[in-house]
């Protein structure tokens, strides 16, 4: 049976027909057209499809879409809707990108962490971002591009 | 030449649940036990999803009915007196690494946190949901064994507390009846000690365990006054070491006398192959996971000799 979810997306109020079968992301994508999620494990192991659920980093494509309803989502959309965000320009000004497929993640978990955290080591960095996979490039310059983004907003790295 | 097929993962892998079912929100406790008690044995309940949701992606549940009691207030606390901890089944991971109770009081859980998945699953799993899946590799469960915590369990019937050395049956069996929900897990001030710590061993940091191992010991001049090991991933449950235990209580409190029981080990445990390790292997890494967990609680409670 279909349900109706109503919700707030990237800061406006959307409302949407769903089966319960159906997950976050396929809703995201498929129905709202928001392509930026992107889905690639599926068995929430990977984090490409990690958004924001009441201000806290969660995976997509093992959430149901009906469990969305009365709640705020935030999707790399919503991140940069102002222009680049600060973990944006530091990955493009490290080469931290190639096939570029994991970075959505990588882009909300930054958002997420910039708000979230007054200071970072690297180690915690690493820790908080071990549950991004990224297959091309080893990880040393997305660490850089974060550190750099912590640096850019005045707080220590 | 052969036709190219996709392989059953990518076939089943879709962002819809390749299944139909009715789904529920209850929003009162009386309300999941409710629909519980008429659903029974075809209805799934939904925590945090991180376990359930994947294994309805891939047919491996296929529930007629599903209870999601993320709507249900008041599950989701941590809270200290005199007697006890207690610790309500919606508490996320997260919920638990930000806890200062979790942190001091109970360093063996506080380590399996750290241990278990990434930020984002941490966020979505709960403590709840980890013990009801009754994985052999659940992080929660050695840490709650070697405190010998017990779970409370509802139903329209009334109220169980079952110890959690009785809960685990099997892989991903227990003792909770189809129309029963874990509601708290409660851990007796008794039998709780700063010194005690969790060791895991897994491939990449957010995987599961290949083997895991808590300890918790206290101490009375310098002799092992009370010692309780659990370890996970190396039986159909995560299991207590009692052989182990009971060798080494009233013995000095010295790396080198532990050493000397290990092989006891062997008694407590029967490891499988499967595709994250031998038996072979974890015969053998339980040994060594044990005696680290030992050096870390006894660091904790001040230093150790050798």
């Amino acid at each position: 049976m279909k349900r109706v979810v109503r919700f707030k997306l990237n800061g406006e109020y959307v409302e949407a027909e769903v089966e319960p079968n159906e997950l976050l992301i396929n809703l995201l994508r498929d129905k709202l057209h928001l392509t930026g999620t992107k889905y690639v494990c599926g068995i929430g192991e990977c984090g490409a499809c990690t958004v924001l659920i009441d201000g806290k980093p969660v995976l997509s494509c093992i959430t149901l879409a009906v469990d969305v309803n009365g709640k705020e989502v935030v999707t790399v959309e919503g991140v940069s809707k102002d222009g680049l965000t600060p973990v944006q320009e530091a990955l493009m000004e490290e080469g931290a990108i190639q096939c570029g497929y994991c970075l959505p993640g990588f882009v909300v978990m930054g958002e997420y962490l910039l708000k979230e955290r007054m200071e970072v080591s690297e180690e915690e960095l690493r820790e908080a971002l071990r549950g991004n996979l990224c297959r091309c490039t080893g990880y040393v310059n997305i660490v850089k591009a974060f550190k750099k983004a912590f640096e850019k907003r005045g707080l220590k790295s | 030449m052969s036709e190219v097929r996709p392989v059953p993962l990518n076939l089943r892998n879709s962002r819809i649940l390749p299944i139909r079912f009715e789904y529920y929100e209850p929003t009162s406790l009386d309300e999941a036990l409710e629909l519980l008690d008429k659903l029974g044995e075809e209805a799934k309940v939904l925590a945090g999803g991180t376990d359930l949701i994947v294994k309805m992606k891939m047919r491996a549940l296929e529930p007629k009915h599903l209870i999601n009691l993320k709507r249900i207030p008041n599950l989701n606390y941590i809270v200290s007196d005199s007697e006890s901890i207690r610790i309500g089944a919606l508490t996320t991971w997260s919920d638990l690494e930000k806890s200062d109770i979790v942190k001091n009081e109970l360093p063996a859980l506080y380590d399996a946190v750290k241990a278990m998945g990434s930020l984002q699953i941490r966020n979505m799993a709960t403590l709840g949901g980890n013990i009801c899946n009754a994985s052999p590799a659940a992080d929660s469960a050695p840490p709650l064994l070697v405190y010998d915590a017990k779970v409370k369990v509802v139903s329209k019937q009334g109220v169980r507390v079952i110890p959690l050395t009785e809960f685990f049956l099997g892989p991903g069996v227990t003792a909770l009846r189809s129309n029963e929900v874990l509601t708290e897990v409660v851990i007796d001030k008794h039998n709780v000690s700063v010194g005690s710590a969790f060791v895991k061993i897994s491939r990449v940091a957010t995987d599961l365990a290949i083997a895991s191992a808590a300890v918790m010991i206290k101490l009375k001049d310098g002799i092992l006054e009370d010692v309780k090991i659990a370890l996970g991933s190396v039986a159909p449950t995560p299991v207590r070491a009692k052989s182990l235990e009971a060798a080494l209580v009233g013995r000095p409190a010295k790396l080198e006398e532990v050493k000397q029981y290990l092989n006891l080990l062997e008694k407590d445990i029967k490891p499988i192959d499967d595709v994250r390790g031998t038996a072979w292997y974890r015969r053998e890494v339980s040994k060594v996971l044990v005696y680290d967990a030992f050096l870390k609680a006894l660091n904790r409670l001040g230093g150790c000799s050798l």
